[in-house]
């Protein structure tokens, strides 16, 4: 029994009418890798943050070491050797590395004593598990994987024994990803229990020796992953049988319906994010592009749909040219583009409004919505009813505010939207960002079977799985040039570099 | 030597005026930096003022008066703070309206009680604060050049004045050198990290709006006990707005808060002093362009022109903890 370092029994945790966690029993073995996988909205953040005394659990003990223990604060936890980084990082960015490791660890009244100790303890944990990072640099000019470092420097400032890594891998690039694997083994051999929560298999499958996968708040299994696999875990995760890979037949491509030339945006701080970037787009086929968030996938979107004005370059609709500097979006989408945006929460939809009101958004003035001067309440909701049943989407009822609805289905209502308009261009961001696996299986399907009715489809996503499973040809952005295309079967690895911005991704992957 | 005599007079003046700014502006940046922004400070001043100004004249003492000062500024500043911290409202609401209580309460108050129009009676003796000489003033002030700017500048002010000015550097070390000050501009810039690192944010925010209380009472004691002898229908005039302007101006550093409101108060001391004076060259300015002036250039700093003011960042958001 010694060897356990945390051991939940019963957790219970409900906020209002929703049940986030159900009698949850979790044992997690000393120096051990465990991960927690489960669905967007399974309950696996809410059980971590009881943990780490976030929140409080109604019912359940928590046995840290053997011992039980309250943890009514991140205090407690981090008393009790526990420490967490955060999927959003909680660092002040203004602040340098060291300012951020001693917050809340200072010592005494007066900083000056404890900065000295402070960075001879940071010196001493950096070599010991191979963590450097400049105590003085400013956190903001960090890249992300190196303020994801300090995350953890935090955690081991505080002694954490037992480290929770919340969705780790969100923001890193492939590579920084597997640097950060690397860091993870090595605090388990050093004798750290580590805590993994992700939603993606493969981390899972890569990484940890043990594995709990939780189900709409429930606990429904625990692995030894070397006797598991991906399907089972899948499996488990959505309580049945899904389709990793998406079924697709070979595309049959058409005439060019879009196309970009020479396009160059600059975004509201005057950088170009999007630097001569030439591509076109075939009716019928999927063309993906792959690269890390921030490399100018987001400006790219916003150009060629007309939300921000390009610097330079030129695009071409369905054989006809785009003045891309002058267009509305509500033009573009008149003359047959249609856009699913990456932030479906802040472009795609009006959370206040109803789910009725957002199906129809933008093209409200479609006469047949309308009646004379006022909107036709009552076939709107007709509509909203049809595209409900159509896309499965869950509560089915047209007049909950948006806000209610889960990530899966307002996505959902987005693609009815910009699909049933039955466009010839369909540009989508990030389709599956956030949204259950369940879900994911469904939009991905009706995302071919746009392509089978001959839209010329342009996908970007974070996703690298998501690119090389859908699309007929890959892109790859980097530092807002395309520095690639390649064909979706190319190996991880090598597009993995190419989105690193190593030049030839194929010479350096050999 | 003539000149001389008149900017040292300005100066002088600059001084003067510039200390209930220097007060305010520092309360305003210890609430600010901590996320909580105070656009209450006018009205905290003038709730002040009032109440030292009848505590000292019923006690006939100082000290009791700004005590009094302090105590009706902090509970004002707990109000805001319960609002913004703990109902989590908004910020600029309650500022404004703590701004207009203050306004209103203090007429009506001071018209029952003292039946003189809204005044306190006149402060006179141990009921106002007096200034201090410092040591050899009267003996230097023939020295040429030294001999003025030493007994005339910086002699003969209000202990307050003094306490004012030696608060810019306490601010500064408080801020830089010491626990409460990381963690004050860490919750202000971002507050979830305070919160994860297992500090209260709560505690540390009331923390931070009792000292800006704290201040603004000393500030609201120092213009109807110390700068005049009583108070008055809102003697405040702007004061608490202009120290905001301040504020931004000063980037939200002490030192800066220092400069900003020297410069502040110099141009007031120069539009009193102008009043009728032609200056050489450009004729006579209004006084009212020079009032105006600390407002615009804050608005041409806001604008981009001079660097940039770039906020705490969780200024004004009330911390929620994210599901």
């Amino acid at each position: 029994m010694n060897d356990l370092a945390i051991e939940l029994k019963g957790i219970d945790k409900k906020f209002g009418l929703v049940h986030a966690n159900k009698a949850i029993d979790l044992r997690v073995r000393k120096g051990t890798i465990h991960g927690i996988i489960g669905e967007n909205g399974a309950g696996k953040s809410t059980l971590m943050s009881i943990l780490y005394g976030f929140y409080q659990a109604d019912e359940g003990d928590i046995f840290v070491g053997g011992r039980k223990i309250e943890i009514k604060d991140p205090n407690a936890a981090i008393t009790a050797g526990i420490g967490m980084v955060h999927q959003h990082f909680m660092l002040v960015e203004n602040f340098t590395v060291l300012e951020n490791v001693m917050l809340g660890a200072e010592d005494s009244q007066i900083l000056n004593a404890g900065i000295a100790k402070a960075r001879q303890e940071l010196k001493r944990l950096e070599h010991e598990y191979e963590l450097e990072v400049d105590p003085d640099a400013i956190i903001e000019e960090l890249p992300v994987g190196l303020q994801q470092r300090v995350e953890i420097l935090k955690a081991l400032y505080r002694g954490a024994e037992i480290l929770i890594l919340d969705e780790p891998t969100g923001v890193l690039t492939p590579a920084e990803a597997d640097h950060l694997f690397r860091i993870l083994e090595q605090l388990k051999d050093q004798g750290k229990t580590i805590l993994l929560i992700t939603h993606k298999l493969r981390e899972i499958m890569a990484v940890t020796d043990e594995v709990s996968v939780m189900r709409r708040g429930e606990m429904v299994a625990t692995r030894t992953t070397a006797e598991t696999s991906v399907e089972e875990l899948a499996e488990l995760m959505v309580g049945r049988r899904v389709l990793l890979h998406v079924e697709k037949g070979p595309a049959s491509p058409g005439d060019v319906l879009l196309s970009v030339e020479n396009l160059t945006v600059r975004d509201s701080r005057g950088v170009d994010m999007v630097k001569d970037v030439s591509f076109h787009v075939r009716a019928g086929e999927i063309v993906g592009i792959a690269g890390v968030a921030g490399n100018g996938q987001s400006e790219l979107l916003q150009a060629v749909s007309g939300i921000r004005r390009a610097v330079r370059g030129k695009v071409w609709l369905d054989g006809a040219p785009v003045d891309v500097t002058g267009k509305d979006p509500s033009d573009l989408r008149h003359r047959g583009l249609a856009h699913v945006p990456e932030d479906r929460q802040h472009m795609g939809l009006v959370l206040k409004f109803d789910e009725s009101e957002n199906s129809i958004l933008g093209y409200h003035d479609d006469p047949k919505y309308l009646n004379g001067l006022f909107l036709n309440i009552e076939a709107i909701r007709q509509d909203a009813a049809a595209k409900i049943e159509k896309y499965d989407i869950r509560p089915p009822n047209p007049r909950l505010k948006t806000a209610n609805f889960s990530g899966g289905n307002q996505q959902k209502i987005v693609l009815a939207r910009e699909m049933e308009r039955d466009p010839k261009v369909l540009i989508i961001g990030q389709p599956t960002r956030g949204v259950d696996v369940g879900a994911i299986e469904f939009i991905h399907k009706r995302i071919i079977e746009m392509r089978d009715a001959g839209k010329a489809v342009l996908l970007v996503s974070v996703e690298l799985d998501e690119i090389r499973s859908l699309s007929d040809r890959v892109l790859v952005m980097f530092d807002g040039r395309i520095v690639g295309e390649r064909s979706p079967d190319t190996g991880e690895g090598e597009l993995g570099l190419l989105m690193a911005g190593v030049e030839d991704g194929q010479e350096a992957a050999q | 030597m003539e000149y001389f005599d008149t900017l040292i007079v300005i100066l002088q003046s600059t001084v003067r005026v510039s200390v209930p700014l220097i007060l305010a502006a520092l309360a305003g940046l210890y609430s600010e930096r901590s996320g909580i922004f105070d656009i209450g400070l006018e009205g905290k001043m003038l709730a002040a003022a009032f109440a030292g100004a009848a505590a000292a004249a019923v006690t006939e003492s100082a000290l009791i008066g700004l005590g009094a000062a302090i105590f009706v500024s902090v509970c004002l500043a707990l109000v805001h703070g319960f609002a913004s911290i703990t109902q989590r409202g908004n910020q600029i609401v309650s500022g404004v309206a703590i701004n207009f209580i203050a306004l209103g309460a203090t007429v009506i108050l001071g018209q029952a009680w003292f039946r003189q129009g809204g005044r306190t009676p006149q402060l006179s003796g141990d009921a106002r604060f007096t200034t201090v000489e410092l040591p050899f003033a009267a003996e230097l002030a023939d020295v040429p050049i030294l001999g003025p700017i030493y007994s005339n500048l910086l002699s003969g002010h209000f202990l307050l004045t003094y306490l004012a000015f030696a608060l810019v550097p306490f601010t500064w070390w408080v801020l830089y050198r010491t626990r409460f000050g990381l963690r004050l501009r860490a919750v202000g810039e971002n507050p979830g990290a305070v919160d994860t690192a297992g500090i209260s944010v709560t505690w540390l925010r009331y923390r931070a709006v009792i000292c800006c209380g704290i201040l603004t009472g000393i500030a609201g004691a120092y213009l109807s006990m110390a700068m005049t002898a009583g108070f008055v229908k809102g003697m405040t005039a702007g004061k608490g707005f202009i120290a905001l302007a301040a504020l931004i101006f000063a980037k939200w550093k002490p030192v800066n808060v220092m400069f900003a409101c020297l410069l502040f108060g110099f141009l007031d001391a120069m539009s009193i002093r102008m009043q009728g004076n032609p200056l050489p060259f450009i004729g006579e300015v209004p006084v009212q362009f020079m009032q105006a002036l600390p407002y615009m250039l804050t608005v041409i700093l806001l604008a981009g022109f001079i660097g940039k003011a770039i906020p705490p960042r969780a200024g004004g958001v009330p911390y929620v903890k994210e599901r």
